[in-house]
């Protein structure tokens, strides 16, 4: 594929995995070069091992980064993607694992010193843990914070909000309370594969698959070639008469105050919860 | 005669302990909300637990509700003190996944607005710099300039701080010309003028001197080890610039030069950042000299939308906007990881598509992560002062550390 972009240009990635893939042998799970990144899938139980190489052997003299990834459909829904530089060679390289709630990943604070931050921030967010780090406290959130707020199941408003309270001169920690339902457009468009039904649309079936041909002479030279053609000279043609207005009578909601429609179920899942809310004074 | 030997009141009976003291949240050197939890034996620094988070934000997870479109001016809140800095790499990013070509024009004027914003920032950090460790006057004149630029971050973008103006395939709207010959008069005259003029200031000074130059050496192996970039790495003698070894846009047409440190002190990687300023104006005025005329964003209509004037007469334009201001455009599935030189170092977004109009994952790298980790291990032994300059010297902005 032809590079028509402008991002950061390094040195060849020309024969540069499949040399790192045999290098590390039976360490590499999978691997990939898209989008101009070589992406090495590694065996969790050894990524401290293949990191370890990779920076001794291969010149990857520094990690940038950790990112955590939520894949919640998947066995194990987490993926810690490790981001490396090679300052000598001038090369990137991503290097992931994957894992689930429950199974540490091994520490690579044995090999930079800075990965401790990066691994706590993945604990933080996403719950993973990691094997060996010393200090696996959350950082970004708050003292006290419970959940792991950048998996997909964690609600974008949380469940708690504070506020000073006046009377008790102090921070108070409520549910959260929203005044209005956090707004989320769906803009993806009805025929790209929406698994949702258009309002409107409730009434469609699927149409009958279409009869095969029926070979006809045909009728005049200049007929249209329909098989039937769709009027509606009767008035059972159309649809209307007695049984759709008793049907139509039947569904409409009374007019003397029926229930009104039930309003949309909540976008998020919320936890249940018996606290007092904001204006309530104890 | 008899004499007896003094004895001292205290000690014998008391027992000195090492102590803990909070430097911040609100402190006026702690460069925003860090809370450094520091233990101390006297004035000598033995141990800091930096505390970040207290501006966490949450971007992260905000922009997986936003499309790509939308979700470009969370960038300019991560680091507000070098906006366009931060849009850069997300753009970029947001290119390399697509593919698409962005015109030379555009190129260019975002490498100008870049420099630009690197001046901006060394201006606010120079200065506050320098104010930590005791000087006034520095502060108040780079100011002046800081405020120059802010003045042309509006007149391009209508915005002063959060210009949003980088977009995915180009910049949003073109230039005055009126601009461009403005800057180049600032870049000729104004900016050398005032900046030399405070420099001279400061960089002899022999108060400054005192507090910066031996404080927090870093040797190169624990510069790579502990993940540092930017002037951090510069001032330890590594001569490693992303615009340099990894060039983006246009960067590989510019002559320009990286200054490295030799002491790795908190004073070289002040003077890197003063060379760097200088280096900024060079390239800023290659920019301007070579700029050509153009398109300025892509003329891919599925990523940038038509102006509006098209919009007037073309039935096409009209459902192209409207696609792209309401659905956004989909960018292929796949994962990238795309760094570029901001003022502070390596800034970098990883970003996963899932092949729909919105990110699935956008990770940010802060460089402050990197950098206040260290903090621990650059200061122990020094004095408790001393800490201000080495936090002054790493240039950390809490919008982008906590995100």
């Amino acid at each position: 594929m032809t590079v028509l972009h402008s991002a950061p240009r390094y040195s060849s990635f020309e024969g540069v995995k499949d040399s790192l893939v045999s290098a590390l042998g039976d360490l590499v799970v999978s691997s990939k070069e898209e989008h101009g990144e070589i992406v090495l899938t590694v065996v969790r139980g050894r990524v401290e091992d293949a990191l370890r190489a990779l920076r001794d052997r291969h010149e990857f003299q520094q990690l940038m980064d950790i990112a955590g990834v939520d894949y919640p459909d998947r066995a194990e829904r987490f993926e810690v993607v490790y981001c490396l530089l090679s300052v000598t060679r001038n090369l990137r390289l991503i290097v992931k694992v994957s894992t689930d709630e429950a199974t540490p990943v091994p520490t690579v604070t044995t090999l930079w010193p800075n990965a401790g931050w990066y691994e706590r921030e993945v604990y933080d967010m996403y719950g993973v843990l990691f094997a060996g780090n010393t200090d696996l406290r959350r950082i970004l959130t708050d003292y006290g914070f419970q959940g792991h707020p950048f998996r997909k199941d964690f609600p974008l408003t949380g469940y708690v909000e504070l506020r000073y309270s006046e009377e008790d001169k102090r921070v108070v920690y409520e549910p959260v309370e929203l005044a209005q339902d956090l707004r989320q457009f769906d803009f993806m468009s009805p025929w790209e594969g929406a698994d949702y039904v258009l309002p409107g649309d409730e009434k469609a079936v699927p149409p009958p698959p279409a009869p095969a041909p029926v070979a006809t002479a045909p009728v005049t030279g200049g007929a249209p070639k329909v098989d039937t053609p769709k009027t509606t000279d009767k008035p059972a043609d159309t649809g209307a008469g007695e049984k759709a207005n008793a049907d139509a009578a039947a569904k409409a909601p009374s007019s003397d105050g029926g229930a009104a429609p039930a309003a949309p179920a909540p976008t998020e899942s919320r936890p249940a919860t018996d606290a007092p809310s904001k204006g309530d004074k104890a | 005669m008899s004499f007896s030997l003094e004895q001292s009141p205290t000690t014998g009976d008391e027992v000195i302990t090492n102590y803990t003291i909070n430097f911040g949240p609100q402190h006026p050197a702690a460069h925003g909300v860090l809370r450094m939890v520091m233990e101390l034996d006297g004035e000598i620094i033995e141990r800091i637990d930096p505390h970040v988070g207290l501006l966490h934000r949450g971007t992260e997870k905000l922009i997986e509700h936003k499309t790509y479109l939308q979700a470009l001016p969370y960038f300019d809140r991560l680091d507000y003190c070098s906006p366009l800095a931060m849009e850069h790499s997300y753009v970029l990013a947001v290119e390399k996944l697509l593919n698409v070509e962005v015109p030379l024009r555009a190129q260019y004027l975002r490498v100008l607005f870049a420099e630009l914003t690197r001046i901006c920032n060394h201006m606010l950090n120079m200065g506050s710099h320098v104010m930590d460790v005791g000087a006034m006057t520095p502060n108040l004149w780079l100011f002046e300039i800081r405020e120059d630029c802010l003045n042309f971050f509006e007149r391009a973008s209508g915005a002063r701080m959060h210009s949003a103006w980088f977009r995915p395939g180009g910049v949003h709207q073109d230039v005055p010309l009126k601009l461009l010959t403005d800057i180049a008069d600032w870049l000729d005259d104004r900016l050398p003028r005032l900046f030399e003029d405070a420099m001279s200031l400061v960089i002899d000074n022999r108060i400054f001197k005192q507090r910066n130059v031996d404080i927090a050496i870093v040797s190169k192996e624990d510069a790579l080890a502990w993940g540092f970039s930017g002037p951090m790495i510069r001032a330890a003698g590594i001569p490693w610039d992303l615009r340099k070894s990894q060039p983006y846009d246009v960067y590989d047409r510019m002559e320009f030069d990286i200054p490295v440190g030799t002491n790795s002190d908190c004073y070289d990687r002040f003077m890197v950042r003063v060379e760097e300023v200088r280096q900024s104006a060079r390239i800023m005025k290659q920019c301007l000299a070579e700029m050509p005329e153009g398109p300025i964003a892509s003329t891919d209509r599925k990523v940038v939308p038509p102006k509006r004037a098209e919009m007037k007469s073309s039935m096409e334009s009209l459902i192209h906007h409207f696609k792209l201001y309401t659905e956004g455009f989909h960018v292929p599935a796949g994962e990238v990881y795309v760094a570029t030189e901001s003022p502070k170092g390596e800034f970098g977004v990883y970003l996963v598509s899932d092949g729909t109009n919105k990110p699935y994952r956008c990770k940010i790298r802060p460089t402050a992560f990197s950098h206040l980790q260290a903090m621990d291990f650059m200061s122990k032994g020094h004095m408790l002062p001393d800490a201000t300059a080495i936090l002054g010297a790493i240039d950390v902005v809490f919008g982008e550390c906590d995100r």
